[in-house]
């Protein structure tokens, strides 16, 4: 008997034990697991999240160069992984970091929550000059800045020199010499043209961009009004010219970011790949131009609708914020804004293609500019694509609620690949769709 | 002497029933402390989350105006939701298709293993269980690559007859694609619940079958499967739950096949994709009880239907 009642108060103890250990676990933002080891232990830490591939260098590089605070990071997933973790700290009210790597089109989603801080007043003045108004205009809502420019995404034509040679094309200039290119591979016997794949809103929402579209209008001052515009006569066009190119089996329709994509990639089932700045980097991380493909790849503006008056978009690039959780906002911000803003760790991003730099003085070095592009086989990738496309950049505003919007645009491309819906049916009810979220929201829309 | 034992007597029966008292006292302490553990961890992980999603699920948090109650518009929401309703409706489909494959795969197994009893019939018991071994997820990527066009062994298999691969990560043919995942993973475990059932049914019943004339193929029919019912639906019912709560293996699959597999693929995936990519927790919330509901009913109508010969539930 006595025995048991010691089981039975072992077991209890045990029970009571385990409980106590999940509440002291305090998630994301404990600085006592960091990826980086911190040498100067004495100084104050923030802590990070961050995806790019050379963030340990970039973290070391500022915890070496800096006496007054420490960096401690953590990767926890690459863009919707990071930021589905993010959006479930911010409902919690618990376990964000002080600083976070966003996409800059994520802003106005967590800034409209109150989850970022607005950097203004931290030391805005000292680096204002060190980037371009477009840039500073992409990471604010309104007057207000939330966020530090690091890299932008420039777009560009990348294509298989292979290909193209073989079948005796040259870069198409408008979006109707790329069909007609199209059209001729495929006749002679070629690959695909490209990939009009239902994972990458973002790239078909700078297509639509180019073409004229202005998804979405919002004024800081009235922050409970938005426009919606998703299914003008431009976004329609941009919908039709790719279900069109799908249906007439010039352009492939497979996921892209998928181990098959990039199989397909090596393999040269593509002959152009529509993407930005950052792209080399990321398809030498995924093994592509090592082998058969090595110096094969080559690329050139992106098609304009009207050559007489071109526009360049942009996908992707990156900011740091400072999240609403941090205890020091203060010393977060200086982390912010002095994260991969060091020479050393800039070179190493923009020589190793991860970032397109959209700090002034990595964005002016002529040695950036002149760079001879090992992924193109020494072309002046820079020089002749990106950083004209980079200048001639406007600016886009973004969703409050980025991301139902690419999801349910995720949605609609799906129907239009599978052949049940136009491109234009697809923005009509993308447009219904956002419209009716926007309004459960609680946003009047116009 | 008679009087002093009375008085003994007396002076004692009052402090028996205080013992008696407190050992009944003290043996009702240990039965709580015994089923403390359990209650405990039954409340703290079982109820009170429950209960906090059906709290979540009676308010509506919006960017605009922040959170209201609003009672059962989230339930009004789902049912007419068609999101929601083409997942509810993918997930029965699916479960119409995928439970008599997998219960008549089990049951031919389980069959076949009772009446061989070789070192083989052994191995082979193994092999068919192992799948179960193998975590959802792993099986699920194992099983995506296999599919791949590009890069899995369906294309040269295919080719080496001229023919082009099906595309098992597309979307006329995903329904396939996962059906035959879940059958690979889960009918070896099902396998394994009928071969045990079978184990204990008393084998003179069989060999008096035999006596009266019966043919393997009776035995199988009239003797062990009304026999072995009872597991047959314990598994069912079983599977009925799981089939209907699908969540891995699309949720896996949808990084190899994204457009094909939408967020809103299953309840269970616009519930995730609800509460943690568009932190829409309220909704999310009451898609998951949403969901509970369309279990508990076709659970019920299940065993409804089957109640002559329930015998565990």
């Amino acid at each position: 008997m006595k025995r048991r009642r010691i089981l039975a108060t072992v077991a209890m103890l045990a029970v009571g034990t385990g409980l106590a250990a999940c509440s002291s676990d305090e998630g994301g933002s404990d600085a006592s697991n960091c990826t980086n080891t911190i040498t100067k232990k004495d100084l104050p830490v923030v802590t990070m999240w961050g995806w790019y591939p050379n963030t340990q260098l970039v973290v070391d590089n500022f915890n070496k160069l800096n006496n007054e605070v420490q960096v401690c990071w953590t990767n926890v997933g690459q863009g919707g992984d990071e930021y589905d973790k993010f959006q479930t700290a911010i409902s919690a009210g618990t376990g964000a970091p002080d600083v976070i790597m966003v996409e800059a089109d994520r802003i106005p989603t967590f800034q409209i929550q109150g989850a970022l801080v607005d950097i203004k007043k931290y030391g805005y003045d000292a680096v204002k000059a060190n980037y371009s108004e477009g840039a500073w205009k992409d990471v604010s809502v309104g007057d207000a800045v939330y966020g530090v420019p690091v890299d932008g995404g420039p777009m560009g034509m990348i294509y298989r020199k292979d290909i193209f040679d073989k079948y005796k094309i040259t870069p198409p200039k408008t979006w109707a010499e790329y069909e007609q290119a199209a059209q001729k591979v495929k006749d002679a016997g070629g690959p695909l043209f490209g990939d009009f794949g239902a994972n990458v809103p973002a790239v078909l929402m700078a297509l639509q961009i180019q073409k004229g579209a202005t998804p979405f209008t919002f004024d800081p001052a009235q922050p409970k009004a938005i426009g919606v515009k998703l299914n003008d006569q431009a976004s329609k066009d941009v919908l039709d010219y790719w279900g069109g190119l799908a249906k007439k089996g010039l352009v492939g329709t497979q996921n892209q970011f998928t181990p098959e994509y990039i199989t397909g990639v090596i393999n040269g089932n593509y002959a152009t790949y529509i993407s930005a700045a950052w792209a080399p980097g990321y398809l030498t991380g995924a093994g592509v131009g090592k082998g058969q493909d090595t110096g094969k790849f080559a690329v050139a503006p992106l098609p304009q609708w009207d050559p007489a008056n071109p526009v360049q978009v942009n996908w992707g690039g990156s900011a740091f914020s400072v999240t609403k959780q941090a205890k020091k906002p203060e010393l977060a911000a200086k982390v912010a804004y002095g994260l991969y803003a060091d020479k050393e760790s800039l070179t190493d991003g923009w020589t190793n293609q991860i970032i397109f730099p959209l700090n002034l003085t990595a964005l002016k070095d002529p040695a950036f500019v002149d760079l001879k592009v090992a992924f193109f086989g020494g072309q002046q990738a820079n020089k002749e694509v990106y950083v004209p496309a980079a200048d001639a950049y406007q600016g886009v505003q973004y969703a409050p609620f980025g991301q139902y919007y690419l999801d349910a645009m995720e949605k609609q491309v799906s129907e239009v690949i599978k052949g049940s819906i136009t491109g234009s049916q697809a923005a009509d009810r993308l447009q219904e769709d956002v419209a009716k979220y926007a309004k459960e929201q609680g946003f009047t829309v116009q | 002497m008679t009087s002093l034992t009375e008085k003994r007597a007396a002076r004692t029966q009052p402090e028996t029933r205080t013992i008696r008292g407190k050992v009944h006292l003290r043996e009702h302490l240990m039965g709580w402390l015994f089923v403390g553990p359990f209650g405990v961890v039954f409340l703290a992980f079982l109820i009170a989350p429950l209960a906090y999603a059906l709290y979540l699920s009676l308010f509506q948090k919006k960017l605009i105006g922040g959170t209201s109650f609003v009672l059962f518009d989230n339930y009004v929401k789902a049912f007419t939701d068609p999101s929601f309703l083409s997942g509810a409706w993918f997930v029965i489909r699916f479960s119409l298709v995928s439970i008599p494959v997998q219960i008549i795969i089990a049951l031919a197994m389980a069959l076949i293993l009772d009446s061989v009893t070789t070192l083989f019939a052994r191995f082979s018991r193994l092999m068919i269980f192992l799948p179960y071994a193998i975590p959802t997820v792993i099986g699920a990527v194992m099983w995506g690559f296999l599919y791949s066009r590009g890069f899995g062994p369906l294309t040269d298999i295919f080719g080496l007859f001229g023919a082009t691969a099906p595309d098992f990560l597309g979307s006329d043919l995903i329904f396939y694609g996962l059906l035959n995942v879940v059958t690979w993973q889960w009918a070896g475990y099902y396998m394994i619940i009928l071969y045990a059932a079978l184990q204990g049914v008393d084998p003179t019943l069989y060999e008096a079958a035999r006596m009266d004339g019966a043919g393997r193929w009776q035995i199988a029919t009239r003797i062990k499967i009304p026999l072995i019912a009872p597991a047959l639906i314990l598994i069912l019912v079983f599977s009925l739950i799981g089939t209907l709560q699908f969540f891995n293996e699309p949720q896996i699959l949808r990084y190899l096949a994204a457009g094909t597999i939408g967020s809103d693929f299953t309840p269970n995936m616009y519930a995730y994709q609800q509460a943690f990519s568009l932190a829409n927790f309220n909704y999310g919330s009451a898609i998951s009880f949403a969901l509970g509901g369309i279990v508990f009913i076709c659970v019920y109508a299940f065993l409804f239907f089957t109640r002559k010969r329930r015998s565990f539930l």
